[in-house]
This record gives structure tokens, sequence and C-alpha cells, in this order.
């Protein structure tokens, strides 16, 4: 059987980058703490030997202070990976080595790569490996550079070394102060009768440190529970929690100093970086917010600019001659007429729809992964954290709701970082309102019918209203369901890197292709199930009224009167959109009948529409029920349906409020 | 010497951490990422929003709330 290996680090330690490193697997890589909030596997090969690797959540610790350190230590410890590699980032060598030492105290085998020693290097430290080797009780340092896949053969020798040494015993060389060491024998001792699947000293050490499931674990033991001298000394250590969890960290710390003192040696006098030259503008009292929505306005206009008005109509163009190719092929191989009416229609009429902004949402996502591996995200948070706290969130929020751009799964995954519940549950049920890539679409389709000239400010507007609403909403909620008190900010703005241009296609890459698989399944299955709902029952005009799927908008589209788009069609591109955002376009495409090409869609569009309703239309768009993707996201983060039911219900009426007040105020006002 | 909440610092002031009493979570997260007693900080910014500070090397920013909470003692 392959050997695992667990990959464990700080948030930006480069740990994500040395994983694509090795396996070469695709995988998202980010430059602000906490990009990596699910359990991502690969395998590679070395020397003829499979090897499957895993990589856990970035932490600054392995306590049960977040989720993410509960995932990571319970993997170690539960996992059993036969060896972990802990990334330790080399400029930060002290602060890292706080993680190593609590792998040691689990009793794990480690090899430290120390990474990103080229910026170390340029900072003029120096690092002694074998004596840092040494005082780590043995535990081998490899230098790394991730990101060039420099010392990678080595890390590997080293890993393979170790994963055929003898197992540690468990005991550890840290002492934490006599007074501690003589209480966590002392505990150690009292639990050794007990029946516990996991290593006695680190139980102990746990429970010193007031950690609540360790203690769970111990008094699940029956022979545990019953031991009066047990109860007695968890009562004395209860009693006097908060020291002992400090002492047993500065514990940490003073072993970390013994490790790195005369092993690692910095200048004394700290270089100015280029970060703090861009630091000290992009985080300006007055200039940084400014500077961030010119940053986003730039992303916007930058997408339309280039995915659409130079490479979109090249691409439609291509799709329209596949369309004809394929109907003439078919054609010729005398296929039956509803088998050419489902792949021009049906097929090329709705999924091409949607493959023909494959450029836009490509060019969206390279500018937003060369944000994120840039390292202005946290700046972004930063800046952001007075108006989200004016609002009861923190700026860390924000970041989740950037995300959300994307696609608003992630985004409401990305909210694992945040630690209050509070925090968790706003940014869970205001994600939805950030649009995310799959509406862009819809936006470009109504934007080239009526706005052709403002493309990228409407595409700002429309974003900016998409948050406006979500902070409003965060407040409400803030104020209303979930009080408390707002949980502090504390965010490591991480230096500014040069994007490496791998990482971020790789990231573009990963987001595209999920976009692609999905229209291969999902919007195909929908938009095939719609275009059978469009041709039944039999004989009825294919797409008309008097379809199955034309009764559905008939029936729910005077819903939408008060909003100025109450006919069917608009109305069944609304019900299609909560299967998949992607469908919408599509099905706008189906039901305006016949139409193959963006420009007949367009124009199509233009005689439905006016320019008042298509705007009312965009917001319904942007702000109502989330696809049921991300629905069951939001069942499967809160652990509740309630709220997942909730957070579909809401945004409707938020979605049709809105829309009806666009429409109506417009009216009032003399637009049409 | 004085001992001052962190948000009492004036930018470009250095000072050493001596005590954080902001509730059990919030100190237990800033010793581990390194604000432990005796840790040496420099203010790099102090004006509206988080304060940032320069830890070793590290760039970290703190909520205003935070940094009232967390005492250190000027140099």
């Amino acid at each position: 059987m392959a050997n695992t290996i667990a990959l464990v680090g700080n948030p930006n330690s480069g740990k994500t980058t040395l994983f694509n490193a090795l396996t070469g697997s695709n995988q998202h890589v980010g430059n602000w703490p906490g990009v990596t909030v699910e359990k991502k596997e690969g395998q590679f090969r070395f020397q003829d030997q499979v090897y499957n690797l895993v990589d856990l959540p970035g932490t600054y610790s392995l306590g049960a202070f977040s989720e993410d350190e509960i995932i990571a230590r319970d993997y170690i410890l539960q996992g059993h990976p036969d060896v972990v590699i802990n990334v330790v980032d080399a400029t930060n060598i002290e602060r890292n080595l706080y993680l190593t030492t609590q792998l040691l105290e689990m009793g794990a085998k480690v090899v430290v790569a120390l990474n990103m020693v080229d910026e170390a290097e340029s900072q003029q430290m120096e690092f002694d490996l074998d004596a840092l080797s040494k005082r780590l009780g043995g535990v081998q340092v490899i230098p790394t550079v991730a990101s060039r896949r420099r010392g990678l053969d080595k890390l590997m020798e080293a890993t393979v070394t170790e994963i055929n040494a003898p197992l540690r015993n468990g005991a550890t060389s840290i002492s934490y102060g006599p007074e501690l060491d003589v209480k966590l024998a002392t505990l150690t001792e009292l639990l050794s009768i007990g029946d516990l699947r996991y290593p006695g000293t680190w139980l102990a050490l746990k429970i010193l440190e007031g950690d609540d499931s360790a203690q769970k674990i111990v008094l699940n033991d029956q022979v545990l529970r019953g031991s009066e001298e047990l109860g007695a000394f968890l009562k004395e250590v209860a009693a006097h929690k908060s020291e002992l969890e400090l002492e047993i960290v500065d514990g940490r710390y003073r072993f970390v100093k013994e490790v790195t003192s005369g092993t690692v040696l910095r200048p004394t006098e700290a270089v100015r970086t280029k970060t703090d030259c861009i630091d000290r503008v992009v985080t300006h009292k007055y200039l940084g917010l400014p500077i961030f929505a010119l940053i986003m306005l730039g992303v916007f206009q930058l997408t339309f600019v280039i995915g659409e008005d130079l490479l979109g109509e090249l691409f439609a163009n291509g799709v329209e001659y596949l369309s004809l190719l394929v109907a003439g092929g078919l054609e010729a191989l005398g296929s039956p007429d509803w088998l050419l009416s489902f792949v021009s229609e049906g097929i090329f009429g709705g999924l091409g729809a949607v493959i023909e902004f494959i450029p836009l949402i490509v060019m969206l996502y390279l500018l937003m992964g060369l944000l994120e591996d840039s390292g202005y995200m946290a700046r972004a948070a930063y800046v952001m954290d007075n108006t989200m706290r004016a609002l009861g969130l923190q700026g860390k929020t924000f970041i989740s709701m950037i995300v959300g751009f994307g696609c608003n799964v992630p985004g409401v995954m990305a909210t694992r970082t945040l630690e209050s519940r509070k925090d968790r549950m706003i940014a869970t049920l205001i994600n939805p309102f950030m649009s995310c890539g799959a509406k862009l679409p819809i936006y470009l389709v109504f934007i080239a019918a009526f706005f052709p000239s403002y493309g990228g400010l409407v595409l700002f507007v429309v974003y900016t209203l998409g948050i406006l609403i979500a902070l409003l909403m965060a407040k409400i909620f803030s104020e209303t369901l979930f009080k408390g008190e707002t949980s502090h900010f504390i965010m490591e703005l991480p230096p500014y890197r040069l994007p490496t241009l791998a990482n971020v296609i790789r990231n573009m890459w990963d987001n595209v292709s999920g976009f692609l698989t999905r229209a291969g399944t999902t919007i195909f299955m929908v938009v095939s199930l719609l275009w059978i709902l469009a041709v039944l029952p039999l004989g009825v005009e294919a797409y008309g009224p008097e379809s199955i799927l034309g009764r559905i908008g008939v029936f729910i589209s005077p819903l939408f009167k008060p909003a100025g788009f109450g006919n069917w069609q608009a109305a069944v591109g609304l019900f299609s959109g909560i299967a998949a955002k992607e469908a919408v376009v599509a099905t706008l495409g189906m039901v305006y009948a016949g139409v193959e090409e963006g420009v007949e869609l367009v124009n199509a569009i233009r005689g439905a529409f006016t320019p008042l309703s298509a705007a009312s239309f965009m917001v319904m768009t942007l702000l109502y029920t989330p696809c049921v993707a991300t629905i069951s996201t939001i069942k499967k983060e809160t652990n509740s349906w309630k709220w997942a039911v909730f957070a579909a219900g809401y945004t409707f009426s938020v979605g049709w409020l809105m829309a009806v007040l666009v429409f109506q105020v417009g009216t009032f006002l003399g637009f049409s | 010497m004085d001992r001052l909440p962190l948000a009492g610092l004036n930018e470009g002031d250095q000072g050493k951490v001596t005590s954080i009493i902001a509730g059990g979570q919030a100190t237990k997260r800033l010793y581990e990422m390194g604000f432990n007693t005796g840790a040496k900080i420099k203010v790099i910014k102090n004006d509206r929003g988080p304060i940032i500070v320069t830890l070793g090397s590290n760039k970290i920013a703190l909520g205003r709330g935070l940094a009232e909470k967390m005492l250190v003692s000027k140099e």
C-alpha cells in the first residue's frame, strides 16, 4: 500500500504551492490566511514508489481554536499519516516552529521543509541546518523553494528515510517550566491506567492547556471516569485554566527560542522592503478605500474589454461555425427532425449561449487570481474592517464575500476561517448577494442589448449593488437574528509576492474547468430537461406558451409584473436559474425560439424588455435565490435545513422587492 | 517602565508585550501568533481602523478593540 504523507504548516507558508509542486494536481492557491479550507489529496511518484499526499488546512496552532485546527489535528492523530511534512516559512521561522513544537508533542514523525529560503537569503538570514535539526530532536530540516521546485528531491529523500525510521516514542524534551513539568508527569501517570487511543503525554498536555475535547476523551473512558484522584486533579486544573494555558504557550516559545538561538541569524537592522512602501499607499487612512474600489473597477473593466470586446466575438463565431457544422453533418446523415431540433436549439442554442462567455470567465478568474496571489486581499480586508465593524462584522468577513464573486460555494466555505458563530452565520447568509461568475453571462446579454457603451460601468454598479445589499442585510442580521459581540480582527499581512504565472493559470483553470464540467453535466441536464418541457405535450408549438415550460412560466409570471418583466419567458429563465445560474441565459436562448447565435438572442431580448425592465431583471438575477449547489452548501456548513431554506427564501424576497423598487421608482421618474 | 495599551502607542514606537487581557480565546490566539510575554513589537500604523505592527519579520493587523487590551512596555 502507498505511504501517506500529510502536509502541515502556517497560512502563507507556501504549503499549497508545495502540494502542487509535488503532485502537479490542480489546487487553488491563495495568498491570504486560511485559503485551504478543505482536505486535499494527491498522488505522486518518487523513485518508482507511489505516495499519497494530504494537504491539511493552514493553521498557526493545533489546538481546538477553529474548525481548521481540529481538522488538521484529528487527521494527524487519527488518520495516521506515515509522516508529516511540516512546511515552515524560513523568513518567519520562529513563529512557524511553534506549530512544529506541537507536532513533536504529538509524537508524529516530522520532516521540516524550510520553505522560501531564497526570500530569507535575500533578507540576509542565515541558518545552521545541522544544529537546527539536532535541537529539534533529530527532525530533518530541508531547505526548499516550492515555487521554483528547488530542494524537492532532497525533501522526498528525507521523507522516505523518516517513513522507514522507527516511531518516536512520543516523549519530547520540551520543558514547560519546573512546576508544569511535574503536573504533566503526574497527569500522564494518572492517565496511564485508562485505555486511550491517544498518546498519554499529549493528552495530559492538552488537558493542562484547557482543551475541552481532550478532557472529553479522558472522561469517556470507563476506568478514568471512576478515578477520584483524576477528578480532583482536573478540578484543580480547571481553577487555573487561563494561567496554565499561557504558561504552556510560553514554554513552547521558550523551546523555539532555544532551537533558533545561534542557529538562525538575522541582520539586526531590518531593511525597508517594497512591501512597506506599497502598504503605505494601499492601507492609507483616506486613500485605502478608494484605491480598493478603483482596483475592483479596473478588474471588471479589463474583464469586459479583453474578455468580451477582444475575444468574445471570436469565440462566438467559433461556436456558431461549430453549430452549423454539426447541424449540417446530422442532416447529411438523415437524422430525424427531433434530434436536429434538440441539437441545434437545445444544445447549441442553450449550451452554446453559455460557452460563448468562457473568455470573460477566464479573464475574471485570471484577474482575481492575480489579486489573491499578490497578497493584496489581506489589505482589502484591512481597509474594509472599519466599514464592516460599523455593520457588526469584521474585515475578514469581506474575504469570503470576494471569494463569492467567483462562486458562492467556495464563498460560503471560506466563512470557516471566521471564529465566531455570529460572524460565520451572517457571512454565510449574505454570500449569495455576491454576484458569482455564472451570473456574468446574464448581465452581458442585457448589457449588449441595452447598454453596450457602458459595459464595465454597468457591471461595476451591479456588483457594488450586490455588496451594498449584502452589507445592509448584515447590519439587519447583526441587530436581529445574531446579536452579540463582533469577534476581534487579527490578520497577517503577508509580504507582496509577484504572482507566478503557473499558479494564476492553475487557479483560473480550476475554476473554468469547474464551469465547463458544470456546463457538461448539470447545465446540460437542465438544458435537456427544459428542452423536453418545452416540446411537450406533443403537438404544441415548441417553446411556445402552450408547452409545459410555457405554462409554468405563464403561471408564475404575474408575480413579476410589478417588476416590469411579467412575461412568461423571463419567468422561465429565473425558474431555471435556481437549478444553475448558467442556465438562465441558456433558457432565455431557448424560449426566445430558434436562437442559436448571440446576436439573435440579444435582438430577442431587446424586443422583450425595455431598458428599465432590463435593469430590474438584472437586479432580480443579482439578488434572488442562489443555485441549488449554494443552497446545499449552506445546509452543509450550517448543518441545518432551516437556514438553507431561510437563505433561499429571504434572498428571493429581497431580489423581488429590489426589482420592483427599481421598476416602480424608474417608471415614476419617467424612465422606460 | 510605562505600561500602555498598544492602541496608545504612536507610529514608529517599539515595545515589549507585558500582558494581554482579552478573554481566553483571543488571548491564546495572540499568544500563539507570537504576541507572548516579552515579544518585541513595532507599531507601523495607528491612525484609523486596525493597528498594524511588526512582530519579528511579520506584519500583523490587530483590531483596535484587541489593541486596547494588549499592554505594552514602551522602549
